[in-house]
């Protein structure tokens, strides 16, 4: 059993995610508490390696198969790296990459997994993942036992490092496996544009769930228009298909950082929370006095939206 | 093609979670269970691609999860061929994974779908697990299906608003984050038709003992860091604070 610490780095276009720093830094504390390495795996073409400094090595593997994210193909490199590095800690993003290999890896690898971890620390022999269950309403202590463990971490809970130096560079021969895919990558979507950039508004009237049906966005639309601010959703809105993915703020959607985010009939899931947390002024109505957006909400009240927000509309409009 | 949706019933968010007093464990007794609201996008998108596709839809769960049967009935309601339950009881995702792999190996499917995850799973997601022991090609966080020559073509999404096609060989495994349209309902008096017409077949299954290798050494309620402070009155009243504030800031004009 090594004593290193794997990050498997996440690119959109030629850049390094946020996300994967944030692994890293941990990484970096564990690696540096155990008296090992820290090391990142990069898949397809290796540019992107330099801006990796700060990990002691990135492993690199190219192939055809990899030069789009096609999960079986990363998950085929993946378990090809953990067998040759045999680290003893796998770190994930909790998105989509990680809800792919994560688990499956757990089961292929033969490690137990920590999913949507928030932190981890080593308490004495035991590694120990703090995660966040039941719809962020309650955390979870749990130790990893064995020699080998996988964690996939929720984005934003970590600070992330800032990569610095350069790390060494050690490429991979690409496993035959890779060569026999049952997956392809047809097409890849950009965000559309054409509509309202939510992330660039001073302002959001942002609706969730609690807004009823479809028929009721009128209250907001009309709220929105007399402040001048775009409408933006939380994911129930928008998989119910009353407004375009453009406007959805959360872990799937857009992060925002108004001046000010009016959340309206929105409990608050962990999901939407890492979308918007970072607002500087965060207003909440929501008839449940513990749904969680109260704990990042700065101003919150339990009156009915379908009484505020008319009353809100017409005190603008003067 | 035989299409299996995987259920799963999970505490319903809107009670009161109580912990055991051990403090390691939520504290069932008193729990309601709904269904997990991602397997009911996954019966959804199945039902979907049965209309479209045509195809045989099996609605699966667990014996040993609490009100399951309701979900199982309500599935049918809603156009599945058939519900199934497994016979097993599984707290975590690892034991769950090893049962419905030892179901789906004496009875295979084309396309097996389920939630891209549920609230409780902390030692992993059910789809990619499964399919690991069943050596099957599997994709999280979809949002479409659709049926070609011997594959899917799926759409699985990634953030800030990216996502792509993916074309899969089947049988594959699916994790669905949402159907391509909000999940249908079945009208009470269908569900006790379907209720009345027949139990649920219960199937033994030999599967390999399975743990996720983690242990919980406590459970709690997160540290409220901080609170929003609460604006009460009447809705003009409240409506005037809010008006104030964000004035202060100068984003009202007036």
């Amino acid at each position: 059993m090594s004593n290193d610490v794997l990050v498997l780095a996440e690119r959109v276009g030629k850049q390094i995610t946020d996300s994967t720093y944030e692994l890293l830094g941990k990484a970096r504390e564990l690696a540096d508490a155990w008296g090992g390495r820290a090391e990142v795996a990069l898949f397809g073409p290796s540019e992107g390696a330099e801006q990796l400094g700060g990990a002691d090595a990135v492993i690199c593997i190219d192939h055809p198969a990899l030069s789009d994210y096609v999960p079986e193909a990363y998950e085929t490199a993946l378990l090809h790296v953990l067998t040759q590095r045999a680290p003893r800690l796998l770190l994930l993003s909790n998105a989509t990459v990680g809800l792919d290999l994560g688990a499956a890896l757990s089961v292929r690898w033969d490690a137990p997994l920590a999913a949507y971890a928030v932190d981890l620390a080593v308490d004495g022999d035991a590694l120990v993942a703090t995660t966040q269950i039941l719809g962020g309403k309650i955390l979870a202590e749990v130790e990893l036992g064995g020699s080998r463990a996988i964690a996939t971490v929720v984005g934003g809970s970590l600070p992330p490092m800032t990569p610095a130096g350069s790390a060494e560079v050690v490429t991979l021969a690409p496993p035959a496996e890779l060569d026999s895919s049952r997956m392809s990558v047809l097409q890849v979507f950009e965000p559309s544009g054409g509509d309202v950039d939510i992330t660039a508004a001073d302002m959001l009237v942002s609706i969730g769930r609690g807004i009823g049906s479809q028929d009721n966005l009128e209250l907001a639309e009309e709220l929105a228009q007399a402040l001048g601010a775009p409408v933006s959703a939380s994911r129930p809105i928008i998989d119910a298909g009353w407004m375009p993915k453009t406007r959805q703020v959360g872990k799937s959607g857009l992060k925002v950082k108004p001046k000010a985010y009016l959340a309206f009939g929105i409990s608050g899931a962990p999901e939407h929370l890492e979308g918007m947390r970072s607002a500087e002024l965060i207003i909440a109505c929501n008839t449940d006095a513990k749904a969680p957006i109260f704990d990042v909400a700065h101003y919150g009240t339990t009156v009915d939206l379908f009484d505020l927000m008319p009353a809100l509309a017409e005190k603008v409009k003067g | 093609m035989r299409i299996v949706v995987l259920m799963k019933a999970v505490p319903d968010l809107v009670e009161e979670i109580e912990l055991t007093p051990e403090g390691n464990d939520i504290d069932r007794e008193f729990l309601k269970f709904v269904l997990n609201e991602w397997d009911d996008q996954a019966l959804e998108e199945a039902l979907l691609v049965k209309e479209a596709s045509g195809g045989e839809v099996v609605a699966v769960g667990l014996a040993g999860d609490a009100d399951i049967d309701q979900s199982l009935y309500t599935a049918v309601a809603k156009g599945a061929d058939s519900a199934v339950k497994v016979i097993g009881e599984a707290t975590q995702t690892h034991e769950r994974a090893a049962l419905l792999a030892a179901y789906l190996r004496e009875n295979p499917a084309d396309l097996v779908l389920t939630g891209v995850q549920a609230p409780d799973d902390l030692d992993g997601q059910l789809a990619p697990m499964l399919a690991a022991h069943l050596g099957l090609p599997h994709v999280s966080v979809v949002v479409a299906v659709a049926v070609g020559e011997g594959a899917v073509v799926v759409r699985q999404e990634f953030a800030g608003g990216r996502s792509q096609e993916v074309s899969v060989k089947t049988p594959a495994v699916i994790g669905v984050q949402a159907a391509r349209q909000t999940p249908r309902y079945a009208p009470i008096s269908r569900i006790r038709q379907v209720m009345q017409s027949g139990a649920l077949p219960e199937v033994a299954v030999a599967a390999e003992a399975s743990g996720s290798g983690l242990r919980v050494r406590r459970m709690y309620e997160p540290e409220k860091t901080s609170h929003a402070h609460m604006l009460t009155g009447s809705a003009d009243e409240v409506a005037e604070k809010i008006i104030e504030l964000i004035r202060a800031r100068g984003l009202v004009k007036g």
